[in-house]
């Protein structure tokens, strides 16, 4: 406890020495090189707090009858991990990348800012420090993404970030209202012990999930994910998209598992549909995406939206009592949390390499870059294995874990849940499937084949700071892959506290095997597939090395490339064209329109192709002009007399009075 | 002293007095000549100082009698003073405000007596019968100043409309026990603050439109009226 609480001042002050040393060389090192020492210690405090019972602190400052109380439990402490690794990774990473910055100032003094507000969500044990924390978070990270504010697009972005923010801080608000009661028990403690009744407690969780999900990019409040992530700079998209989203996956948790207490099983259903529609969607989208990192912004909401398939299954376990399964389920979740965290950065830490080497973000402009860039593609390459979910990586083990929560299901009596949990089930299969699809169309278009343009050809290797950020993270990915059994025991005491179960412990089988439930009924064993997968390969390049006669390079067969333009390459849009046209035609109303001359006539033909966005066209579009039309209609009130306004003021007055008089 | 009893002799001279300021309010709303206007309002102040003095009295709260003092110098002699100065400087003395409706503004000002005593006195009825019927008929008081200043066009006229109001918020603060005396002269103060910038205002606008009638200042920012 007392680390984070010293750990958080020092990050303030180093924004502060942000503002003061922007303009100076030294200035990114003390900075990124502060975050990335007060992040180690961070995650120090974390590992600590997992063992540790749970400590209480409470500080003389803020409002003066509530003060500023803090806590450090197993589930503070899980994330309080989450945010120094993936703090820490993109301060390394930033070390090297933050000297292709043009204007240091706009994010050198946010940054750390930015890691302490975070910092202060996960310890908060009031709601004023809560929101405190949740609010300065949104504010520096609005900053961060405003830092390029003169590229096109990048002010609309911040502004729609800035419009999910407060909205997102308002239903959270309101969360925390209802919860506090009217007697105004605001601190964490009495909300615990408080159990509002079935209604409240229904509209609470559904506005925390509001209020936590529009900050994770839950459908349909994602919208601003894929705007502010390609527009902040590549080592802030990855701190937002790995970490901030993880903060409000602990925000859910905080609110729903733990302040609020039992809940009934639809809220399960409620939570699983939301989910499985958000992994589905999301990946869908980053399969139809060219910009790579609103493709990587994309699949965030997906893999959200595997996260929170997890937190439903647990809630709905946790509702009929069957303990077990939540802990399985919620280890899930939180372990997917972790591991999205770390391919995730490393995946934008490598769109932040290719950034800075080709100057471009359209997938379509890049190609060849394995032979330019040998470690970034090394090291991507790890990251796309990852969140495709193969083994050994990490991300299969989470994911195979989120399938062995839904598979294990005792038969059930509540009608929504036996829908629910098969349907989740595919819905979470389908997006696996799509995003191994989506990620294989990243690495090939961007690493493989041949430059599609000049910046392409002449890329440069990234620095050896960024290198080691990524390289350090796809280690790490190998590394819980193929021992995820250290991960689900340290996040059994999490698991414990809310949902009142533990997985069986892991490891205490000598080969490192995991059994979610019992080594009867199914089993995963990294090492094994590590091996058997290191085996084969070398087997393989052993046999290829023997039987061939070395590499020889020569003239493409020229079949395939008649013309040797590179555009006759295969592309990103005609990878994605045949699964655009089996689930776009429907759920993004996609279609194409080819043009082709007829003979005799020189123009180019032409395929043009159309996606819309369902949410956005029937949810934000039909709300704005709502916004704007009562907006017009406000306007006229900007130019009325002072006795009209006094005559408002009087009328709003006696009606209240009257209501007040009816009520009674 | 402890609980008045509900008919007792200061029960009633405490409800005449408070009774008397919603009859002044009344007295207001339909003057249209200025001075008259502004002698109803030192006259307003006068029954005010009585009534908070009366409740220091009852009340055995020596510190109520500053209130008093307060109300008595700056409301009742000083406001009224300044403000006929100023009726007299800018050669306002003679001149009849259309005042339109005054049966209907009446009206308005018993409905607004009716809802304060229905809203008031159910939700304040376990507290001493005296600060209830106080707090009643202060929060009419109020709404009558209100309803004045919504009604006139005279800047003049909504000072004191500001004015009457802000010794309704005097009486309701004196008739409940135990508000300390800072909060009432900071109240007093702000209100001093108040008219001096109001006061301020009113010789600008006369220099710059040649009236005081709001309505010119509405014409010049080019609103609809």
């Amino acid at each position: 406890m007392t680390e984070v609480v010293s750990i958080v001042p020092a990050l303030f002050v180093l924004a502060l020495a942000g503002v003061l040393t922007a303009r100076l060389p030294a200035g990114r090192v003390l900075i990124y090189g502060g975050s990335l020492v007060l992040c180690a210690g961070l995650l120090l405090a974390g590992f600590d707090a997992l063992t540790s019972p749970v400590q209480h602190l409470r500080l003389p400052l803020g409002l003066p009858w509530i003060g500023t109380n803090l806590r450090l439990d197993a589930l503070s402490g899980f994330f309080l991990i989450i945010l120094g690794l993936g703090g820490g990774g993109a301060s390394l990473f930033a070390l090297g990348y933050g000297r292709h910055e043009h204007h240091p100032e706009r994010v050198l003094p946010f940054f750390p800012a930015f890691l302490a507000a975070m910092a202060i969500v996960l310890v908060a044990d009031d709601a004023f420090t809560f929101l405190f924390g949740w609010e300065l978070m949104s504010l520096t990270s609005w900053a961060l993404v405003m830092a390029h504010h003169g590229e096109a697009g990048n002010a609309r972005a911040g502004f729609v970030y800035l419009i999910m923010a407060t909205f997102s801080g308002l239903a959270l608000l309101l969360a925390f209202g209802m919860l506090a009661g009217p007697l105004g028990g605001y601190a964490f403690d009495s909300m615990r012990a408080a159990h509002p009744g079935m209604g409240t407690a229904a509209v609470i969780l559904v506005v925390a999930l509001i209020g936590a999900g529009s900050k994770a990019g839950l459908v349909p409040l994602h919208v601003w994910l894929p705007l502010a992530h390609p527009a902040a700079p590549s080592h802030v998209s990855a701190l937002m998209s790995g970490v901030m989203t993880k903060i409000a996956v602990y925000g859910f948790i905080r609110i729903v598992f733990d302040l609020l207490g039992p809940n009934q099983w639809w809220a399960g259903t409620v939570v699983l549909a939301l989910g499985g529609i958000t992994a589905v969607l999301g990946v869908l989208h980053a399969l139809m995406e060219r910009d790579i990192k609103r493709l990587l912004a994309y699949s965030t909401v997906e893999n959200i939206g595997i996260v929170f398939i997890g937190l439903g299954l647990a809630l709905a376990f946790r509702a009929t009592g069957f303990q077990a399964g939540a802990a399985l389920a919620l280890t899930a979740a939180l372990f997917h949390a972790l591991n999205h965290t770390v391919f995730k950065s490393l995946l934008f830490f490598g769109a932040g390499a290719v950034l800075n080497a080709t100057g471009a973000r359209d997938m379509e402009t890049m190609g060849g870059l394995i032979h330019r860039m040998p470690r970034t593609s090394f090291a991507f390459l790890a990251g796309c294995v990852a969140i495709a979910g193969l083994p050994p990586l990490n991300g299969f083990a989470s994911e195979w874990l989120t399938l062995q929560a839904i598979l294990v299901h005792p038969e059930m009596s509540e009608w929504g849940l036996k829908l629910m949990i098969p349907v989740d089930g595919a819905a979470l299969a389908l997006a696996a499937a799509l995003a191994a699809a989506c990620f294989v169309r990243a690495f090939g278009i961007v690493f493989l084949g041949r430059p599609r343009s000049e910046a392409a050809a002449q890329a440069r290797e990234t620095d050896s700071w960024s290198a080691t950020a990524m390289l350090g993270f796809a280690a790490l990915c190998l590394l819980a892959g193929i021992f995820p059994g250290v991960a689900i025991d340290a996040i059994a005491p999490v698991a414990r506290g809310l949902t009142g179960a533990r997985m069986p412990e892991q490891l205490t089988d000598a080969w490192m095997t995991i059994a979610p439930v019992a080594a009867s009924r199914s089993s995963y064993n990294g090492l094994l597939v590590f091996g058997f997968v290191t085996a084969s390969i070398l087997l393989t390049v052993a046999v290829v090395h023997r039987l061939s006669r070395g590499v020889r390079r020569g003239p493409a067969w020229d079949c395939g490339f008649p013309d040797p333009t590179t555009a006759s390459q295969y592309s990103g849009a005609s990878f994605a064209q045949p699964l655009r046209r089996v689930f776009a035609t429907v759920v993004f109303q996609a279609g194409e329109t080819v043009t082709m001359p007829p003979p005799g006539d020189n123009r180019p033909a032409s395929i043009v192709r159309r996606i819309r966005d369902p949410i956005w066209d029937t949810l934000y579009l039909p709300l704005g002009r709502g916004v704007g039309w009562v907006a017009d209609r406000a306007n006229k009130m900007q130019f009325l007399t002072i006795r009209r306004y006094l005559g408002f003021v009087f009328g709003a007055l006696v009606v209240l009075l009257m209501a007040l008089t009816i009520w009674q | 002293m402890g609980l008045v009893a509900p008919h007792g002799l200061s029960f009633d001279v405490a409800h005449m007095l408070a009774g008397g300021l919603v009859l002044v309010s009344f007295m207001m709303l339909y003057q249209d000549r200025l001075t008259a206007l502004l002698h109803v309002l030192a006259l307003h102040a006068f029954v005010l100082a009585l009534s908070v003095a009366w409740q220091a009295y009852i009340q055995d709260a020596p510190h109520l009698y500053i209130a008093a003092g307060i109300a008595l110098v700056f409301k009742a002699m000083l406001v009224p003073y300044a403000l006929r100065r100023m009726v007299f400087q800018m050669g306002l003395h003679r001149e009849i405000e259309t005042v339109g409706g005054v049966g209907i503004t009446m009206l308005a000002g018993i409905a607004l007596v009716a809802l304060s005593l229905e809203v008031m006195l159910p939700v304040t009825a376990h507290t001493d019968p005296v600060a209830r019927e106080d707090i009643a008929l202060a929060l009419s008081v109020v709404l009558i100043g209100l309803l004045m200043m919504v009604t006139r066009r005279n800047a003049i006229s909504q000072v004191v409309g500001f004015m009457s109001l802000e010794n309704g918020i005097n009486l309701a603060a004196t008739g409940a026990r135990g508000m300390p005396l800072v909060v009432e002269i900071s109240v007093a103060f702000s209100v001093l603050i108040a008219f001096i910038v109001i006061g301020v205002f009113l010789f600008r606008i006369r220099e710059r439109f040649d009236t005081i009638d709001v309505s010119a200042l509405d014409r010049s920012r080019g609103g609809q009226r």
